[in-house]
């Protein structure tokens, strides 16, 4: 279809960038990560004192000497010199006055300093998007230990009120709006071009800024705390977050940030995965993986953009005054729920189809055996996704709001637990007399399966109004949510980092400390979260720091179980850090004996992916077959493509 | 649900016959299963049968356990049993599995016993959402699902960072000490005089949110007499955890007693007050503050209504 707009020669190879760095440029001339950080350093202050010379007449913040107003033009100035000094809008500058942009036949450097660089090889991309995820999930994994730490005593207190509060916060928010990329961005930018057998991506620039936008979110969350933090978690329900002081401003704009940063991955992936499939890629042979990528991506696109409004409109209340969600000058505070769930739930999914996606990419291979109902794994992901955008008021049961409409939501979000089912019908039709392999990555899809299972069941309870009324913002909730994401998606994503790395970068992590990284996780997972269900329905409501003395022993069964998953992620990051730096075991051929397009060709990829074009043979799961046949020809004969082109859709 | 892929997935031929077999280890488990949860374990279920909607509230979990249990150990066996049957033995060979690439009687099977499953649920849990009078959730201010007969109506009226209550057929009396008597229909008016709260009275099974502006109304009827923990259930703030206080049920004469008495002890300070209304409009409470001050009762919020409305000299 759109291959004729692919050059054989990808445009860019394997990436430069604005940063292709001149030995003739002074340093400071060079775009990287230190002009960047330069660029916000000087763009904060600019905008903070512009934000105060603009509205110092009419913004005034009680208790502090600080003015929304500046804070938020700080954060967006600096956001934007951050953006400047890497070098974002240097060719779009030389364009626009009729230069050309610079040249990239370097390559983007080669080495480890290309990585701070603003780049355009997807290669490079979702390495930055591998390293900071992990960065990220482990800062907030570090609050909710504290969290933990905090509710070992129901009434004894490490943290005051409010440092607990702002604990609450910032893990919640930091885990949800990070982590929405924490799939799409290594995984998706990295192999989703490489298994459709495409050289690029199509939105190379876009996908970049993506990336490059979450530090700038991850550091201006993070900044919130030195204005006392903002009390609200991550949900930041109006007026309590009109009336909460400076920190409040850090959620709004690392999370409008953020959801620009997804909406441009995902805008990236759909475009890539709809027009640059190789020929022969039929959507009958996409890779399941490639499937809940589109998925993901259109909900990233659909959802996203409510989230950006809703964050604008806050700030605006916040710092110009208007008045969308107070109640008291005419606004509503069911706007603003409405706003932030409408895009909440799509990200609920937004962080599970990536998990269904790679689950159901890996147990083909461990148990030798084609997919099965490879239809119906692809329709259930779209079921999912679909469904996905009316069921947000299943988060407003209790709120007053539509009460009559509760029915309808309720047999929504109940409809929408069949398409989820039919991962388990995929799993067991595939688990059926195959020959299993429990290589770490495929214990980590069982673990997904078994967690996730437990996380969808008590989602069904959820849904049930009756029975929502006593779990609704109880420690019910959170346990539900946590076996579905943490559970579901952060067990999915260390199967896929065990199974892909050796293709991403030639190097294996040690599989030894891989299995005990597993059980330790596995077991402390599911001994942290289990007694949640126990504690929630015993009456804890969620966010609070004193609960009922009877409920101490669970608590503290949890709150210690925590710190041994805690020690458990710690080995993975051992793990990570000694396998890729230190240790660097080679791993270049296909460990998996996978028949996936990826793994066809070396590790890592070369910078092109591809000598030439391939064309796509059969889908990747012929496991079993005697006369399978290669996946794809590699080097397709000339003239090849385009007769493909006529023939049968590519 | 998942029994029937191992039922229909098997070939007929030779060796054994899993899905018989499957379906062997599962019926048994999931019939003790059910059986526990049922008898042992569902009379014990949170949130008690204090009162008709809690009783309710009950009845439901039990039923979505009793349901599913079976499903859950459908998947666990089946999965564990290819596991543990179909797994490598020693040193890998290379060896492949028989392509299966589908099943459409096994497909449509779980399709249709999914999807049968949902809609009785959801058929199910609308029937229990308007019976029991909404389920003690909040229905808004136009509740469409109401008890028989008049009910006691209780206001809630919820601020940063405690609950008060207000007796509307009392004088609109407004104290900090839930008591509601037993064995009669009650309907709670919870609205909120700053930002979002959930009024949750867990041993009633009774969760409403308190939204600033707005009367949200629930509806339940007490059926033992004991003590209730009202907790918010909705971050509201620095002080969200401590936000809870102890309500009462008590015998119907028992509640009318301390009603009048304290309508009358407290006749001054409900002059001072604003006349009971479904919602407020925190400005334009003058004595409101003032109330809480003469009342030795924290104030709301501290300055978060302006300090004129604090007396000047205390």
């Amino acid at each position: 279809m759109a291959i004729e707009t692919q050059p054989e020669k990808a445009e860019h190879s394997g990436g430069g960038g604005p940063g292709g760095p001149p030995a003739a440029r002074p340093w400071w001339m060079r775009p990287a990560i230190h002009t960047a950080i330069l660029g916000a350093v000087l763009g904060y202050f600019l905008g903070h004192w512009l934000g105060n010379f603009v509205a110092s007449g009419y913004q005034q913040v009680v208790e502090g000497d600080e003015n929304n107003f500046a804070i938020v033009f700080g954060y967006l100035a600096a956001t934007a010199g951050f953006l400047a000094g890497l070098g974002v809008f240097n060719d779009l500058l030389r364009q626009m006055v009729g230069l050309p942009p610079r040249d990239h036949d370097d390559g983007g450097g080669s080495g480890l300093a290309r990585y701070f660089r603003f780049t355009l090889d997807h290669k490079v991309v979702g390495i930055q998007y591998l390293v900071g995820m992990i960065i990220y999930f482990c800062t907030a994994g570090l609050f909710a230990m504290a969290i933990r730490t905090e509710l070992l005593s129901p009434s004894y207190h490490l943290f005051n009120a409010g440092a607990y509060i702002e604990i609450v916060g910032e893990h919640g928010t930091m885990m949800m709006m990070l982590m929405s990329s924490l799939v799409l961005g290594p995984f998706g930018n990295y192999l989703v071009p490489i298994m459709i057998g495409s050289k690029r991506v199509a939105f190379p620039r876009m996908e970049a800024l993506s990336f490059w936008l979450t530090p700038c979110a991850f550091l201006i969350l993070l900044s919130g705390l030195l204005f006392g933090g903002f009390p609200f978690g991550w949900t930041g329900y109006a007026p309590l977050s009109i009336q909460a002081t400076q920190g409040a401003d850090s959620y709004a704009v690392a999370f409008g940030l953020m959801g620009i940063s997804i909406i441009l991955a995902g805008f990236n992936m759909v475009c890539t995965i709809i027009c640059y499939r190789a020929p022969g890629m039929r959507w009958s042979r996409l890779p399941i993986f490639v499937w809940s990528m589109l998925t993901t991506a259109l909900l990233m696109v659909l959802a996203a953009p409510v989230l950006v409004g809703g964050m604008y409109m806050m700030l605006t209340d916040r710092t110009v005054q208007t008045a969308f969600f107070v109640p008291d000058l005419g606004g509503s505070s069911y706007l603003y729920e409405n706003l932030f769930w409408f895009f909440g739930h799509p990200e609920v999914y937004i962080l599970a189809l990536p998990g269904f996606g790679i689950v159901s990419e890996i147990i083909p291979v461990f148990t030798r055996k084609p997919l099965f109902g490879y239809k119906v794994s692809a329709a259930g992901m779209f079921g999912v996704a679909i469904l996905s955008f009316f069921v947000w008021q299943h988060h407003l049961f209790d709120s007053g709001m539509d009460p009559d409409m509760r029915p309808l939501f309720m047999i929504t979000t109940e409809l929408i637990s069949i398409p989820t089912g039919f991962i388990y019908l995929v799993a067991l039709g595939t688990f059926w007399k195959a020959r299993f392999r429990f290589s770490v990555p495929m214990l980590f899809a069982l673990g997904m399966y078994f967690n996730f299972l437990i996380g969808g069941i008590s989602g069904v309870m959820l849904s049930d109004v009756p029975a929502d009324t006593t779990a609704h913002g109880s420690f019910f909730v959170m346990a539900h949510f946590h076996y579905t994401i943490m559970g579901g998606l952060v067990f999915a994503f260390m199967a896929g980092l065990y199974y892909w790395l050796p293709k991403m970068t030639g190097i294996r992590l040690n599989l030894r400390l891989g299995k005990i990284q597993f059980w330790t996780m596995f077991v402390f997972f599911n001994s942290t979260f289990l007694p949640m269900f126990a504690i929630g329905e015993a009456g804890q409501p969620r966010r609070v720091f004193e609960y009922a003395a009877n409920l101490q022993t669970l608590n503290d069964w949890s709150s210690i179980s925590s710190f041994l998953l805690g020690g458990s992620i710690l080995l993975f990051v051992i793990n990570f850090i000694w396998s890729t730096v230190f240790a660097r075991v080679r791993e270049e051929g296909n460990p998996w004996r996978s028949r996936g397009l990826e793994w066809q060709i070396p590790s890592p990829p070369p910078p092109d992916n591809f000598e030439h074009i391939p064309v796509v043979l059969s889908d990747p799961y012929r496991y079993g077959f005697k006369d399978a046949g290669p996946v794809a020809d590699l080097y397709p004969p000339a003239g090849v493509i385009s007769g493909a082109l006529t023939g049968s859709g590519a | 649900m998942a029994e029937t892929a191992g039922v229909a997935a098997q070939p007929s031929g030779a060796g054994p016959n899993h899905g018989l077999r499957i379906l062997l280890l599962w019926l048994p488990a999931a019939l003790a299963a059910d059986l526990v949860i049922w008898f042992v374990w569902g009379p014990h279920l949170p949130p008690g049968d204090m009162s008709s909607s809690a009783a309710s509230q009950q009845f439901d979990l039990r039923v979505l356990a009793v349901l599913a249990a079976p499903v859950f150990l459908a998947v666990l066996i089946c999965a564990g049993y290819s596991m543990i049957t179909w797994r490598v033995r020693g040193d890998d060979d290379g060896e492949d599995g028989p392509p299966i690439e589908g099943n459409a009687k096994v497909q449509v099977s779980w399709i249709a016993i999914s999807s049968a499953l949902i809609l009785g649920l959801a058929a199910f849990g609308t029937y229990q959402l308007i019976a029991p009078a909404g389920a003690g959730a909040g229905e808004g201010p136009q509740p469409i699902w109401q008890p028989d007969g008049k009910p006691v109506v209780v206001q809630v009226i919820a601020q940063q960072w405690l609950f008060t209550y207000r007796y509307p057929q009392y004088g609109g009396v407004e104290t900090t000490q839930l008591e509601l008597p037993v064995g009669e229909p009650v309907q709670f008016n919870v609205t909120s005089l700053d930002v979002i709260h959930s009024f949750w009275a867990y041993q009633l099974g009774v969760k409403a949110d308190a939204n600033p502006q707005v009367n949200n109304v629930a509806y339940t009827t007490p059926e033992h007499a004991g003590t209730v923990t009202v907790r918010c259930a909705e971050l509201c703030g620095l002080w969200h955890g401590a936000m809870y206080d102890y309500g009462k049920v008590v015998s119907v004469a028992a509640f009318q007693a301390w009603a009048h008495r304290t309508e009358t002890s407290m006749a001054k300070i409900t002059k001072t007050l604003p006349p009971y209304a479904l919602i407020y409009t925190p400005n334009e409470i003058k004595g409101l503050a003032n109330f809480y001050y003469q009342a030795g009762l924290p104030g709301a919020g501290g300055g978060y209504y302006g300090n004129q409305y604090y007396p000047d000299e205390p």
